[in-house]
Parts: C-alpha cells; structure tokens; sequence
C-alpha cells in the first residue's frame, strides 16, 4: 500500500500530469490515423523524452503506447481500415456493423471491452508485483541470458509463414549490436576503418529508419488517398451495459491479453488471435463471426487493450523488452541510468508504482476523451495520406538529428528508412530487427558476465529458473516442430496476411 | 520425385513481387559480411571462446546466412509473380525521398531550422503532387508548429542556422535561441 503511495507521489506533480494527459490524447489521435501509429509516434518523440525527468518522459510514451489501440479501433470499425496493427481483427466485425447501420454500438462496444482490457491487465499488473518482486531477484545473468534467447526464439517463431525471414532479420539486428568498438577488448568490429562506426549504430537511428521514416517513404510513393469517416450520433456508453452480456468472452479474453503479453515476442497479434479463435469457439452463433459479432469485437479489443500492462512486467522486472514499442522505452530507462531488472523494484519501487497509477490514470482520461470527441475524431483522420508523409519525414529529422546533431546518422536512418518500405512492400517483418538488436545486447553482456561462474556448459542450467527457461526454450521449439509437421501432413500452407507490414506503424 | 515435392511444400509460400531480388540481396550482403570476419574481428588468445569479440558477429553472420539461404530457396520454390522490377523499380523511387531528407539535414546548419522546415515542407508537398490554396496553407503552419513544439518549447537540440548571423542584433539573439 505504501508503494501505491510513493507511486501516486510521484504522478501528483503538474508535468507528470501534462505528460500524462498529451501522451493519452496525443495517442488516441495518433491511433486514429491509419498510417500513423504508436511506433512512429514514439520513436520521433524519444530524443525528445531524453530532456525530460524519467517519469516525465516515460508516462508520455506510455500514454501514447497504451491509448493508440483505443483510437485505432475508430478507423477499423467506420472504414474497415485499422487505425493500428492491434486492431486488424477489430474491422473483421466493427465494419459488417457499421454497414449494417450499427456504427455507433460497435465504436461503444469497442471502447468498453478496451477499457475492461486496458484495467484487467493493470489490475493483473499490480497483484502479481509482489510475486515480481519476490522472483526477479532470482535472476542473475544466466537466468537473464537464458530469458533473452528465448524472447529472440520466441520473435522469430510468433512470424508464422515468415520465419526464415524474421530468423534473418533478428540476426542482422544482433549484428547491427556487434559493431562498432568491443566495450570489453576494446577491439574494433567491422567498422571498416569508419570512424563514425567505432561508436556503434544507435538504436534510435535504426528505429527512426524502420518505423518513422520507412513510413513516409511509404505513404509517399503510394497514391494520395483521404480516408472519409461518417460521424456517428447517440450516447457511447451504451456499450458497457452490452459488454455485461458477454463477460465470459471479456475476461478469457483479457487474460489471453495478460499472457501473452507477459512472454517477450509474442504480444498483441497472438493475443488478438487467440481470443477471437476462443470467442468464436465458444460462440452459440460461430457463423455470425466476420459478419459483424459483438462478440467477435469484444475479443479483439478486450485483448489486445490488456497487452502493454503485462508487457511492463518483462521490462520492468527483467529489462527485457517483448516487442518494439517497449524496446524504444527500454532506451529511456537507460539514458536516464535507471536499469530495468530486478533491482529497479529494490532502488526504484515508487517509479514502478507510478507507472502502474499512470497506466491506470490513461485509460480513465482516453475513456472520458473518446467519449465526448469520437465525432470530431473522424474529422481528424482525413488527412490526406501523402501530406501525412510529408509531416512524418519533417518529424523524423527533429528525432534522428536531435541526437548528436549528425548527418550521418540522418543519412544511416535514411538506408533504414529504404530497407523498412522495402520489407513492409513485401510484407516482412521489422521488429525482428530491432528486438535483434536489444536482445542481442543483453545477450552478450549477461554471458560475458556469466561465464567465470561456469566450468562446464551445463552449469548455464543449474539453477532452478535457468533450468526452467531452458525447459521452456525446448518446449518452444518441440511444439513448433509439431505443428509443422502436422501441417505438412495436412498440406496446409499459410495464405498471405498483412500482419506484419501493420506492425510498422 | 515424391520427396522433391515433400521439399517444395515445406518451403513453398505466398510471396510478394521482387521477394526473390531482396532474398539474393540478403544473402550476398550475409555472405560478404560473413567473409569479413576474420579481417574485422579480432580474437584474443587466452580468452574464453563467447568472450571473444569475434563470437557474436560470427554466430550472427552465420545464422542471418542460414537463413537467408532458406528465405531464398522459399523464394525460389513458391510460384512466380508478375510485377517483380516494377517492384524494384518502386523501391529505387523512395531513394528519391531518402535524398530529400538529407538535402533537408544537411540544409537546417545554414538555413536553420525554421525556414528550411518551411521551405523543404513546401518544396515536397509541391513535389508530390498538391497545389491546392488550403493545402498549401496547412503545410506552412504545420511546419511553423513543428518548429515551436520541439524548438521554441522542448528545445531540443538543433544547431542554430548560420544564416541567423546576417539579422539585426535583437532578433538574431532571438533566432538564434528559438527558431
């Protein structure tokens, strides 16, 4: 209790609030224009963020984190194009409502399964601390080391019909980590005699390339389009007494949410995916799924809106980011030398607190907003999609040059910036990249750290939870051999999906 | 015959147009690195095999080449599309817009930040296509509040433009400070 205290000290200060409050709204926005998302919205503001008290910078990025999938439901549902990645199952039944005249009950429908979601998953947050606090401790380097190889498993087996792809790119993001001066040997790696490679390539440049400027790129080789929205009329809390009806689906939903946002790689699309394959299955109308099913948008929303509180709990307890958007965060911690992991709940308990209450607090504020401004909302998103290029290349230099004031790094962002319109074009996935490049950092350092404790290789096993990480890494891969192998009886190979290319946005 | 189709099933998938031209590209780019690596890396004697500088970017090199081979046999298993160089040919375009937002970093030390924000944001809206009065307008106050969020009220840091020397005392101080 007194924790939850410290916590809501540290919020009860005007920038946190302002913060707070611009990074909610600011993301409701951002989520409701298809074409932006949160990854382009966070890695433009980050160099921005480094300016500002740790709290300060990371409740803005956490409010733009948490509230983009509230707004990117707006899109889905009026004009079946998702605001966000996350809310590409949303349109599957939002839309077929809107047709069907039922606009207004689904934007309801959407916004209370993902304030059910959004507060499920942070009440999930604040109950399993103290187990966090208790088991993080626990982890030394191998446990950590071990933890990180799975999340780079796990990254490259979640790309379902890209793997070898995703297997490519989350090796190039370890080597991208690899270069540069060797922080222990002081040796040179493969900076071919460049001095502006000696200090490695930087994070942020690669993930200002990949999401933000690959983005513009994107928008502005493709033809113009404006994306027209009809307003919606009646009281939007309707939504609330319907989601009663469906409580089952709800919270089954919200935990699926919870889980997988938990386990680093795997996130919001297999959360989505899951619920909505559950809610179908248990479904006394299986056949109105995609047809316009509450049921079917409760699923979606319910779960995906549950993700970034259980994706806090690997960051902050282990410093291991599961998917991009809390690797760009990972960043913010560490200019401001708070590291995550199990000592952040020892030193910094009133932070983790306050980011939990900030968490909370969002979802109230993005709530309260939608309600009153979904209208002017669809107002906003018809911003012509090549000026929105133009916006997000101007907005891109502020974050790549902001730095170190380096047009190196500008014309590095840039050669990211082609090679991510090349892999969203083909539909392949970046975050293999930049999850490469965190984890193969942590990586590194946690066997170099680990390696005078081991005399012979089965010693990196010899402790409970490495034992129990390990058994968990085979378990990962034994079932992904069956399913492939079942699939390969079976003759079914997977039709093309736009899932990866949303994850870019 | 039955275990060469056994082969392509495993590997054959929905690709996109030019995937098999980024695949070759993968993989040349995988290999050459890898063929660097006893030029770019050194190796320490006395050290523990993963200590060494070398590991990392040898166990990266050659699992990004494992897999780019695979992503390339995939590749050139899984049916052919139509449209593959005009894919490429779309791709060599955005190198265009890549160019302009160097031209623009490299513009913002001389110009500074305001009038080359304003300038580069008209050039492009120009160049892609729109001439509309209202349009125009749009741009020009969304690059004026771009400039006053992260220059005037974040201040973050931009280098200030070398053309700001030439102004009047006062209002080069003002400039050179906010815009």
């Amino acid at each position: 209790m007194e924790n939850l205290l410290a916590g809501a000290e540290m919020l009860a200060r005007w920038d946190v609030m302002v913060a707070l409050l611009v990074g909610s709204i600011g993301g409701v926005i951002i989520g409701a224009i298809p074409g932006v998302g949160p990854a382009v919205a966070i890695a433009i503001l980050l160099p921005a963020t480094f300016s500002l008290d740790p709290i300060v910078g990371l409740t803005m990025l956490l409010g733009i984190y948490g509230s983009s999938m509230y707004g990117g439901a707006i899109p889905a549902i009026l004009i079946n194009t998702p605001g966000t990645a996350v809310n590409a199952l949303t349109s599957y039944d939002g839309y077929p409502m809107t047709k069907r005249g039922e606009g207004h009950r689904a934007l309801s429908l959407a916004y209370s399964a993902s304030f059910f979601g959004g507060i499920f998953g942070i009440l999930c947050l604040i109950l399993l601390s103290p187990v966090l606090a208790l088991i993080a401790p626990m982890f030394g380097s191998r446990e950590i080391f071990l933890a990180a190889l799975l999340g780079i498993i796990l990254v490259v087996l979640a790309h379902r019909g890209q793997i070898f792809a995703a297997g490519m790119l989350a090796m190039f993001g370890i080597f991208l980590n690899t270069i540069g001066l060797d922080a222990f040997t002081y040796t040179q790696r493969y900076t071919f005699g460049y001095s502006f490679l000696s200090s490695g390539i930087n994070l942020i440049v690669v993930v200002l390339g990949l999401f933000a400027l690959s983005q513009a790129f994107f928008l502005l080789t493709a033809p113009d389009s404006s994306p027209e929205a009809q307003p919606v009329s009646g009281k939007l809390t309707s939504g609330f007494r319907e989601l009663m009806g469906h409580k089952r689906v709800a919270s089954v939903s919200a935990s699926l949410g919870v889980m997988m946002g938990m386990i680093p790689g795997v996130g919001e699309f297999t959360a989505q995916f899951m619920s909505y394959t559950y809610a179908q299955k248990s479904s006394d109308t299986p056949d109105d799924f995609g047809k316009g099913a509450p049921e079917g948008l409760i699923a979606s929303e319910a779960a995906n809106n549950a993700v970034p509180a259980a994706a806090m709990i690997p960051l902050l307890a282990l410093g291991i980011p599961g998917e991009a958007l809390t690797a760009m965060m990972l960043s913010v911690f560490y200019v401001h030398n708070v590291i995550p992991g199990p000592q952040l709940f020892q030193n910094n308990i009133d932070l983790v607190y306050g980011l939990y209450l900030a968490l909370l607090l969002l979802n109230v504020i993005v709530i309260l907003f939608l309600l009153v401004s979904t209208n002017l909302l669809t107002k906003i998103i018809r911003v012509p999609t090549r000026f929105l290029g133009v916006l997000i290349l101007i907005l891109s230099f502020v974050g790549v040059y902001s730095l170190r004031n380096s047009l190196t790094d500008c014309m590095l962002a840039a050669g990211f910036g082609v090679l991510g319109l090349i892999l969203k074009r083909l539909n392949l996935p970046v975050v293999p990249i930049i999850l490469g490049m965190v984890l193969g950092g942590i990586l590194e350092v946690k066997l170099r750290s680990a390696l005078p404790r081991l005399k012979t290789p089965m010693d990196m096993i010899d402790r409970p939870i490495s034992f129990i990480i390990f058994v968990m890494i085979l378990l990962v891969i034994g079932l992904h051999l069956r399913t492939l192998i079942r699939e390969i009886k079976a003759h079914q190979i997977d039709d093309d999906h736009d899932l990866h290319d949303t994850q870019m946005r | 015959m039955s275990r060469v189709r056994t082969l392509q099933a495993l590997f054959k998938r929905y690709r996109r147009p030019g995937d098999i031209v980024f695949a070759w590209f993968a993989l040349i780019v995988s290999l050459f690195l890898l063929s660097q690596l006893f030029e770019q890396t050194a190796f320490k004697a006395g050290g523990k095999l993963p200590a060494q500088p070398r590991f990392w970017p040898a166990v990266s090199l050659t699992g990004m080449s494992f897999f780019a081979a695979l992503h390339l046999l995939g590749s050139a298993l899984s049916e052919r599309l139509d449209g593959r160089w005009r894919e490429v040919g779309l791709w060599i375009a955005s190198l265009e817009y890549a160019a302009w937002f160097i031209a623009y970093a490299a513009a913002v030390p001389y110009a500074g930040y305001l009038p080359a924000t304003i300038i580069f944001a008209l050039l492009l809206v120009l160049r892609v296509g729109y001439r509309s009065r209202m349009l125009l307008l749009s741009t020009l106050l969304s690059a004026v509040i771009i400039v006053l969020l992260f220059k005037t009220l974040l201040q973050v840091k931009l280098p200030a433009g070398q053309i700001y020397e030439v102004l009047p005392d006062g209002l080069r101080q003002l400039m050179l400070n906010y815009f």
